[in-house]
């Protein structure tokens, strides 16, 4: 079982392995800093559960959970 | 002698303080447009520094230079095509890291630069040092501290665009050296492209010269963008004739650094970028435990907490929207009566005829139908330019996103579809908060189907005169509801039909919190309205006189003579005849002539919708419409419901009419504005009054069979 970005918990964290997708998402997901080997913590779910907050060395990233599925974790 | 003329252009990260360092340098004197056929703004301003004429223009914020989003594209072709002499890269000092990707690509378009390290002061207080001299002497271009919010640096920052102008800085051939096996294939193409005399060249636009003739792309630069299978490139590359070659060498370029790395060759450019500058980093900056966001993540504890967090954005919503229109109603108020009073005045100044007609009717009228708007404009961009100063909007987008997302919409659509609820013409301009330009002219589209304060109205006139009290209220809410329900439907169906693709992802910086600078907020505040009187403005009062003239022309019948009465002149006048003309279309709907004539002039603005059926059916005394005493409105009721003749099915039927179809003129234009195309506007107005008459149609045929409200 390959565990993503959306199976973490709030407080959890993880390195990212990889990317899977190959188009928009990912281009914009490097672009802001977020790369393979990078160790990011869970924050928190919006409210209503989707989007959810993940931060990395001074970033704070927003994204969806089927983007957040996208993200491979080691 | 005349001033030497600069172009610089601004580029940077969104929340990099990009816009703060743009109106540091130009002040008040800017100037804001639309690149040609997006929705992407440009602004645009100058000023002079050392006998230099100073022309910057603000390119649109972003995170790199792909051709995955309009505002990257746009970024680069701004570079590229207008070529500018000197590129100004605004970065966040206290995210340094991060925001140098940006300038890795940045300096590949070979345009002389300036590095500004923004918000200095945040990086130092955090424990950062950085060594600039060393830094500058790195990236081979020169660096610059700054503090935007305290107008530091400006003076550093002119001289660095100066002394990079006059070539005091002889910018390095390349910045980032990719890895062996990559840089291989890149000279590989080059000798290709150079070997075959140009011809291969043609296709990248990359000329034979060296890439520095009018508006050739960079050769280095499209060669890695070639290797990164760049969308638009390769587009441009296919199309020319001659691009066989380089398309066949590029493949195999491909194949070989495949067989080699044996990774993917996007992800391993982009680690190459990322590795040059965190070795640049660890050489000329210092930096101690980066804590730039613990105090925004106590804040976000609370304003995202799971419990709170929609409680209190609605509470800002409700500020807002408080802020807007309680406070800017008034002041509509104030500017109406204003104008109604200059309108008497010269009523009384003048000698009845055309002139005076015209004067007082037309263009004060459409003056003041412009003017009028000014104030919740004003008031709704303060607040939003706070909000968005701060880094809130982002959160408020966090928090409905899961809402929004599934009308098909983004979590930035809630606020200009919130503002609708005032008044539509605010709200669609409120629109620019949402970067994409798909989400955003969805979110146009619908906006008009949130119920405003014009049409008010009309629905309590009717429902006075047509409903009794206890069934009032829910009448009233099921307008509103059904016009939110309309827009939840049509907002998919666009969505689905018209802009199908893929859909942007919401890959979402929260920036960290800041107060802005209130010298920000209101250069925001009054770009916005200026904006607004500009370009709306004149479309607006011409959409005004040419309503003038539909009701006023002919002013007499076929042989000569004047019109007995207003009703008559009104009945034969051009909106009358259009109203005559339409009327089996309407019928269907319980509709009359008469009522198309008032649909006709709710164009100018819904409210009209009422006052000019009092008018056709003569039920209208003077107080009547003015006065707000529960009697006279009653004896106005009354009188609707005798000659009207309307059953209470029908007043409900001419309700929703109101609220579906075409929108008034001026959201039209701002439309229009908005856009820069008459496509969409077109659109709306084609597309509402469909669907108004569908709707209408079903409800009013359905009523009819179950014989409700007959």
């Amino acid at each position: 079982m390959t565990r993503t970005l959306k199976d973490l918990v709030p407080g959890e964290k993880a390195r990212i392995k990889a990317i899977t997708d190959s188009g928009i998402i990912r281009r914009r997901i490097v672009e802001m800093g977020l790369v393979p080997g990078m160790e990011l913590t869970m924050e928190r779910y919006a409210p209503l559960g989707d989007p959810i907050e993940v931060s990395s060395q001074g970033l704070l990233l927003s994204l969806r959970k089927e983007e957040a599925d996208t993200i491979i974790l080691e | 002698m005349k001033d030497k003329k600069i172009v610089i252009a601004l580029a940077g990260n969104p929340n990099s303080g990009k816009t703060t360092i743009f109106n540091n340098l130009t002040g008040a004197r800017q100037h804001v447009g639309n690149y040609p056929g997006v929705t992407v703004e440009k602004k645009e301003g100058w000023l002079k520094h050392e006998g230099y004429h100073i022309t910057v223009i603000d390119l649109p914020g972003t995170y790199g230079l792909s051709a995955y989003s309009p505002d990257e594209l746009i970024a680069r072709k701004v570079i590229i095509d207008e070529k500018p002499d000197v590129l100004v890269n605004i970065v966040d000092a206290s995210n340094l890291e991060r925001n140098l990707y940006l300038s890795t690509q940045l300096k590949e378009l070979e345009v002389p630069m300036v590095l500004v390290l923004n918000m200095a002061d945040i990086a130092e207080r955090n424990g950062m040092k950085v060594n600039y001299e060393l830094l500058s002497q790195l990236l081979g271009m020169p660096v610059v501290r700054a503090v935007g919010t305290k107008n530091e640096g400006t003076a550093d920052i002119l001289d660095a665009i100066v002394s990079s102008f006059t070539g005091k800085y002889k910018p390095l051939p390349r910045l980032v050296r990719y890895r062996p096996e990559v840089e291989e294939e890149i000279e590989h193409l080059q000798k290709i492209l150079y070997n075959s005399g140009g011809n291969s060249l043609m296709p990248i636009e990359a000329a034979a010269s060296g890439g520095n003739i009018g508006h050739s792309y960079p050769l280095r630069w499209s060669i890695v963008k070639l290797l990164e299978n760049d969308h638009e490139l390769m587009k441009k590359t296919k199309a020319h004739p001659q691009s066989q070659v380089l398309l066949e060498q590029l493949e195999q370029s491909r194949k070989r650094i495949r067989s080699k790395l044996g990774d993917d060759l996007d992800m391993a450019l982009v680690e190459d970028r990322y590795a040059f500058i965190r070795g640049v980093c660890r050489e000329a900056c210092q930096s101690h435990s980066m804590d730039r966001v613990s105090i925004t993540e106590k804040i976000d504890n609370v304003l995202l907490n799971r419990v709170l967090g929609i409680p209190l954005f609605l509470g800002m919503m409700w500020l807002l929207f408080q802020l807007t229109f309680t406070l800017g109603e008034p002041l509509m108020d104030l500017i109406e009566v204003g104008f109604a009073n200059l309108g008497i005045w010269v009523n009384g100044q003048m000698t009845e005829g055309l002139l005076r007609s015209l004067l007082v009717d037309g263009i004060i009228g459409g003056v003041g139908g412009v003017i009028v708007f000014l104030p919740v404009i004003l008031l709704l961009f303060l607040g939003i330019a706070f909000l968005e100063g701060t880094g809130y909007m982002a959160r408020a987008a966090f928090v409905m996103d899961e809402i929004m997302h599934k009308a098909g919409l983004h979590g930035k659509s809630f606020v200009p579809m919130l503002i609708g609820f005032g008044c539509t013409v605010p709200a669609l301009m409120a629109s620019r908060t949402l970067e994409n330009p798909r989400d955003r002219l969805v979110t146009m589209l619908v906006t008009p189907l949130m119920s405003c304060g014009a049409r008010l109205p009309v629905y309590t006139l009717l429902i006075g005169a047509f409903f009794a009290p206890q069934v009032a209220g829910n009448i009233l809410f099921s307008l509103y509801l059904i016009g939110i329900i309309l827009a939840i439907v049509m907002a998919r169906v666009f969505r689905t039909w018209l802009l199908p693709g893929e859909a942007e992802p919401f890959v979402m910086e929260l920036p960290i919190y800041r107060l802005p600078t209130l010298k920000s907020v209101l250069i925001h505040m009054w770009e916005r309205a200026w904006l607004y009187l500009r370009k709306a403005g004149t479309i607006i009062l011409a959409l005004s006189i040419v309503m003038w003239a539909l009701f006023t022309f002919p002013m007499v019948d076929e042989n000569g003579n004047e019109f007995e009465s207003t009703i008559v002149q009104v009945e034969n006048s051009y909106a009358g005849r259009m109203g005559k003309v339409i009327e089996p279309v309407l019928s269907p709907l319980g509709f009359d002539w008469k009522t198309g004539v008032a649909l006709v002039a709710g164009l100018g603005a819904k409210e009209i919708v009422v006052s000019t059926m009092g008018t056709l059916y003569s039920i209208e005394d003077d107080e009547a419409l003015a006065a707000e005493e529960e009697p006279v409105v009653k004896s106005f009721a009354q009188r609707a419901r005798e000659q009207s003749g309307y059953t209470p099915l029908v007043a409900y039927v001419l309700m929703l009419f109101t609220l579906i179809y075409i929108p008034c003129l001026p959201v039209i234009a701002v439309m229009r504005r908005e856009t820069n195309t008459w496509k969409w506007p077109l659109f709306t107005m084609g597309y509402t009054i469909t669907l108004a008459w569908v709707v209408c149609f079903v409800v009013y045929q359905g009523g009819m069979l179950l014989g409700i409200g007959v």
